[in-house]
């Protein structure tokens, strides 16, 4: 009996053996390989020519723009989660749920599309496109339309973060301490904060890597200006096409890079949410 | 609560129910300022647009080979890579909550890499490595199958993108799976395969039917990844967000738009369907 039951509830040892091996396999073919293809590309032609690449005045201007985009997206899609989260989490009202359907949207929505609907309305032909050329503003082709194609695609991600998170906490901390006469801005800074503080940690890691990595939405509506609309993605576009490989992979290596410094610091959050003991997801 | 609220003299609106915390007014203000001017006025445009081009219009966008073709291809490879990750998915699924290996913290975190790197560094690499003379794409040449450059490199590139999703919506499902329930179920005389099809199956089958949906649903709106390694050729490898590049490319605002509306249309067509098909089988499930 006990050799049965311990059969029907593990599986044998050749079965798990060969259950790790596929799954390490499609890992490896699937993920391992690339991430390391990145690299070894850029270092293909030994280290000075991986660092002339990244000298290039138009790689430093992708560089910055990238940082600019992210370092504006990122804190404006902040605050609206926080927002987002506060209203949705902590009081009932109606149309709550069509409200948390249409912060989802944009996840809904292909990036090239997300870029579109900025041409549509700011393009030549566009809404306020006739407006615009009339008081010599430029938003598409320029760094506002950057900036606003990827405030889109990572609109839903801190707030779809907080919203679960505070939902799952409730309410009652922070009516004890508005009863107990804190102000509203007191409660949400010393009792509601240090408790989301690790979802949204979370959330802002997310947003940030989708922020830096766009380029779908960015690409339709930059304009591919070398040194002036280029962002990191684009950058790294142009150069493969141009059959500059090794300063392309350089670009991308620097991107890759971010992308295992997200995921490090993603593990990092969630060990640390789990130790000391504080919920990172809502329910 | 029930009481301070009832004893309450301030009028509530119907709108929403009273509370003592502040704030309400100016985040939900905000929240639906924000929301509007950044998506909602945006995507609008999209069907005002649309509806310029008239309905006989907007059927020959949608009628066009060339248009039809692509939309072909873009299904057909979304869903390919969705079942080719529903598949492997469950394994890795089942390997990172079930087993124990070395290196497993590090694998684990390694799942969420495409959701971190950018489509365009993964389009370039996967290029790379599936050209003929890559080093995948070398045995796969030798086999003669061409992967770069042909639509069997689009589902190479979209099963990249959707993996992370079947695994991470089925883990946490998996690890709830209560050990208790399988060895009831094995004390019962029920083989592994049993316990498996009829007892963990079940219980994982809304995730997995999520997971997938997600996959296939991203896959088919994505753009940087398929372009490097798709070859992009009319008719035959040509997805159709690229389509909408070309036709912006060509100052043909209206035919790209049309083209987006159709997609935003199936894309959501495609999830109401996964939900009502989740409340079928969660309501199975209690019955």
């Amino acid at each position: 009996m006990a050799i049965t039951t311990r059969i029907a509830t593990h599986e044998s040892k050749a079965v798990t053996l060969l259950f790790i091996g596929v799954a390490l396999t499609y890992l490896l073919l699937f993920l391992g390989l690339p991430l390391f293809a990145v690299f070894y590309q850029a270092f293909s032609k030994g280290w000075d020519l991986y660092w002339v690449a990244l000298q290039e005045p138009d790689a430093w201007s992708a560089i910055k723009l990238t940082f600019i985009a992210a370092g504006i997206a990122v804190p404006c899609n902040l605050v609206f989660g926080i927002a987002a989260a506060w209203a949705i989490a902590k009081f009932e009202f109606k149309g709550k749920s069509l409200l948390i359907t249409l912060i989802d949207l944009p996840f809904a929505v292909s990036p090239v599309v997300s870029g579109l609907v900025y041409v549509l309305l700011f393009g030549a032909q566009g809404w306020f496109g006739e407006w615009l050329q009339a008081h010599d503003i430029k938003l598409l082709f320029a760094v506002p339309g950057i900036v606003l194609a990827t405030i889109f695609v990572t609109f839903p991600f801190i707030a779809r973060e907080l919203i679960p998170l505070m939902q799952a906490q409730g309410k009652e901390e922070e009516e004890a301490a508005v009863s107990l006469g804190a102000s509203g801005w007191q409660t949400f800074w010393r009792v509601t904060l240090p408790n989301i503080k690790w979802g949204l940690m979370y959330g802002v890691i997310l947003c940030n890597a989708r922020a830096m990595g766009e380029f779908g939405a960015v690409s339709v509506v930059s304009g591919h200006i070398r040194g002036m609309t280029n962002t990191m993605p684009l950058h790294v576009e142009i150069l493969y096409n141009e059959y500059n490989f090794v300063a392309a992979f350089a670009v991308a290596s620097l991107l890759a890079l971010l992308a295992v410094v997200t995921l490090a610091v993603k593990s990092l959050v969630e060990w640390q949410a789990k130790r000391s003991g504080e919920p990172l997801h809502g329910a | 609560m029930a009481q301070l609220a009832a004893s309450s003299k301030r009028v509530t609106t119907r709108f929403r129910a009273h509370s003592v915390l502040p704030g309400f007014n100016l985040a939900l203000g905000f929240t639906l300022l924000y929301l509007s001017l950044i998506v909602l006025v945006p995507l609008s445009a999209l069907f005002f647009k649309t509806a310029t081009l008239g309905w006989g219009g907007f059927f020959d966008v949608l009628t066009n080979d060339r248009v039809l073709s692509s939309l072909r291809v873009t299904f057909l490879a979304s869903l390919a890579a969705a079942v080719i990750n529903a598949f492997f998915g469950l394994i890795v699924a089942w390997v990172l909550v079930r087993y124990t290996f070395p290196g497993k913290r590090i694998v684990d975190a390694l799942v969420d890499l495409p959701f971190a790197l950018p489509t365009a560094v993964a389009g370039i690499t996967l290029a790379t490595l599936y050209a003929p003379h890559g080093w995948i794409g070398q045995y796969f040449a030798a086999q003669g199958i061409k992967v770069a450059y042909t639509p069997l490199g689009i589902v190479v590139a979209l099963t990249f993108i959707g993996l992370p999703f079947v695994v991470r919506t089925v883990q946490p499902v998996l690890e709830d799976v209560e050990a208790g329930v399988e060895e009831a179920a094995a004390s019962l005389g029920a083989g592994r395969w049993d316990v498996f099809r009829r007892v963990i199956f079940p219980a994982i089958f809304p995730a997995l039917l999520t997971g997938f949906s997600l996959a296939f649903a991203r896959a088919i709106g994505e753009y940087g990844s398929v372009i490097f390694i798709a070859g992009n050729m009319p008719y035959i490898s040509e997805i159709s967000p690229l389509l909408i590049v070309a036709k912006l490319e060509q100052y043909d605002y209206a035919g790209a738009t049309a083209i987006a509306v159709i997609m935003l249309l199936i894309s959501f067509a495609l999830l109401l369907g996964v939900n009502a098909l989740q409340w079928w089988t969660s309501r199975r499930g209690v019955r």
